[in-house]
């Protein structure tokens, strides 16, 4: 992976000025660059990156195994589309395996989960079934472990 | 009883304390320094390679091994040197394993050293090698390099220094504290050197996997230099292993035997379960070297461009994890310039001098910190030097 994505992947907000200096280029490069992947498409936005079980709300997360048929022309992409569509669904990947499509669901509350499935979900043509897991608690996110690490245990002098 | 002092070997006695102990213990006593004086990564041991120590212990892995190590960690040190040096060394007789490269050292100068023989070194450099030169009974003669070759060390230097007595030559590159690395040119003339003047090398590459800009190259690599090496590594620095003390050296199996007499009395063996983890860490950790290697990259140039905005001269170092500004400009020495800026803004950099007296008008920063400190301490010395210009 190109250095500039690997240095904002690991943190977004680094500053234009302190990436040049890691990157060993001017600014205006920086600056350039990363428009360029946001231009194209590579980019696709910037967030933080939140521990919600720290966060007082009922907010419930599941991730839904769904079986779809394809369909002629669109393969599985039409109904993949159609789902990824609903704001409630924020992840969804076409995998090999049990499933066709798994999708990471958000709602505010249990009854949400349940409505959108019953609903929403199951009532798409092409789907054959789904199957809801609900998340009960984070240990990773986005490659960040979501307890706390060690303290830096060091000598804070060595050879 | 007499003053237990008086029991002291002479040998022992007469060795200096490390300079770097005087700072550690101004340091210590502080709260809320940033340290850019560590010499050890600050990263946690990779996962897999604490996974699989914990493996080894939990099914019984708590015997003594072989004395030379464990064939099998032999095996991928082999390997491992074969793939990135392109030096073949037998697993079966070739190879010692050692706890850290610092017992490596150690046995290769006591295998080699009668009393009266003489060790050239270069300074700055890490700060046991003199020490350990001298309690193997040994001369260490120093050579000094300087920010004008970018720290390398060159023949013309030794030509000076060698004599009849002059049996080793011992090489860190890339070095601790400068980070200095040599050129494919400087590698060849030393190596050309040492076999002119016939004498056994002891090169310590703790760092060779830590070089940013330009593939590694190692003295041994040169012709006739294989057979009259000591080639020492280890897994403290590169893969984040201090702790497990797992190093090793690669030699002509006359110097290995030799080395491995005094390994076998002292020591017997290095710790099975670090040996263990070493042999995981060679099978699958290239990824994760690789990671810390990028992140160490992207400090350097930073740091390295803090300082030249600055207007703090400093050699961009090509290895290891240390920068060697050079502060002399300021009019302190350097431990007056360290010690001040550690009380006015809390930040601990070593004084050049701790690796010898020609580190003078120098500072060791080791970015082996997160990047997040390494920035505040960035601005610090800004305010540090805006204050006292
Ligand atoms: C140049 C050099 N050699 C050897 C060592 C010791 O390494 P080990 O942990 O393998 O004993 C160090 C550690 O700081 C070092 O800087």
């Amino acid at each position: 992976m190109d250095e500039l994505l690997k240095i904002l992947k690991s943190n977004a907000l680094e500053t234009n000025e302190d990436i040049a200096k890691m990157m060993g280029i001017s600014e205006a490069e920086v600056i350039a660059r990363k428009k360029e992947y946001e231009d194209s498409g590579i980019i696709l936005g910037y967030q933080a990156i939140l521990n919600e079980d720290k966060l007082d709300t009922d907010l419930v997360q599941a991730i839904i195994g769904v079986k779809i048929t394809p369909v002629k022309d669109g393969g599985f992409d039409n109904i993949a589309r159609c789902i990824s569509n609903f704001d409630e669904v924020e992840n969804c990947y076409l995998v090999s395996g049990n499933f066709d499509l798994i999708a990471v669901l958000r709602a505010s509350n249990l009854k949400g989960v349940a409505r959108f499935v019953s609903e929403k979900l199951s009532m798409l043509d092409g789907v054959i079934s789904v199957e809801t897991h609900f998340m009960l608690k984070v240990y990773k996110d986005k490659g960040i472990l979501a307890t706390e690490e060690a303290l830096d245990e060091r000598l804070k002098v060595s050879p | 009883m007499k003053n237990l002092e008086s029991y002291i070997s002479d040998k022992v006695r007469d060795v200096p304390r490390s300079g770097i102990r005087d700072f550690f213990e101004i340091v210590a006593e502080r709260k809320d320094v940033i340290s850019l004086s560590i010499g050890e990564p600050d990263f946690v041991a990779p996962w897999h390679v604490r996974e699989a120590t914990a493996y080894a212990v939990t099914n019984g892995a708590t015997s003594y091994t072989a004395n030379l190590g464990m064939l099998e960690l032999r095996q991928e040190v082999s390997t491992y040197i074969k793939d990135k040096f392109k030096l073949s060394y037998n697993p079966a007789k070739e190879i010692l394993i050692t706890v850290g490269a610092s017992e490596a050292i150690d046995l290769a100068l006591r295998a080699l050293l009668n009393p009266g023989d003489e060790v050239l070194y270069h300074e700055p450099c890490y700060v046991s090698y003199a020490p350990v030169i001298s309690m193997a009974h040994g001369i260490p003669v120093l050579v000094e390099t300087n920010v004008k070759n970018n720290f390398m060390l060159r023949a013309s230097d030794l030509e000076k220094k060698i004599t009849e007595k002059t049996k080793v030559l011992m090489l860190n590159f890339p070095t601790n504290p400068t980070g200095a690395t040599l050129s494919h040119d400087v590698a060849k003339e030393l190596a050309e050197f040492a076999v002119k003047h016939d004498l056994v090398v002891i090169t310590d590459e703790i760092y060779s996997e830590l070089t940013y800009d330009e593939d590694r190259i190692s003295v041994a690599n040169f012709p006739g230099m294989q057979e009259r090496t000591i080639f020492i590594h280890g897994m403290s620095k590169a893969w984040a292993m201090t702790g497990y003390r797992i190093g090793y050296a690669c030699a002509p199996n006359v110097l290995i035997e030799a080395m491995m007499k005094i390994h076998q009395y002292t020591i017997m063996c290095a710790p099975v379960l670090s040996q263990k983890a070493a042999i995981e860490a060679l099978k699958n950790g290239d990824v994760h070297v690789a990671k810390m290697r990028d992140e160490y990259h992207r400090r350097r140039n930073y740091i390295i461009a803090e300082l030249n905005e600055m207007g703090i001269p400093c050699h961009t170092p090509e290895g290891a994890f240390y920068v060697f500004p050079d502060i002399s400009k300021f009019g302190m020495s350097s431990k007056d310039f360290c010690m001040k800026f550690l009380n006015e803004y809390d930040v601990a950099c070593v004084p050049g001098t701790a690796f010898g007296a020609s580190g003078e008008g120098f500072m060791r920063c080791s970015y082996a910190t997160a990047f997040e400190s390494i920035k505040i301490a960035m601005k610090r010395l800004r305010h540090f030097i805006a204050d006292i210009s």
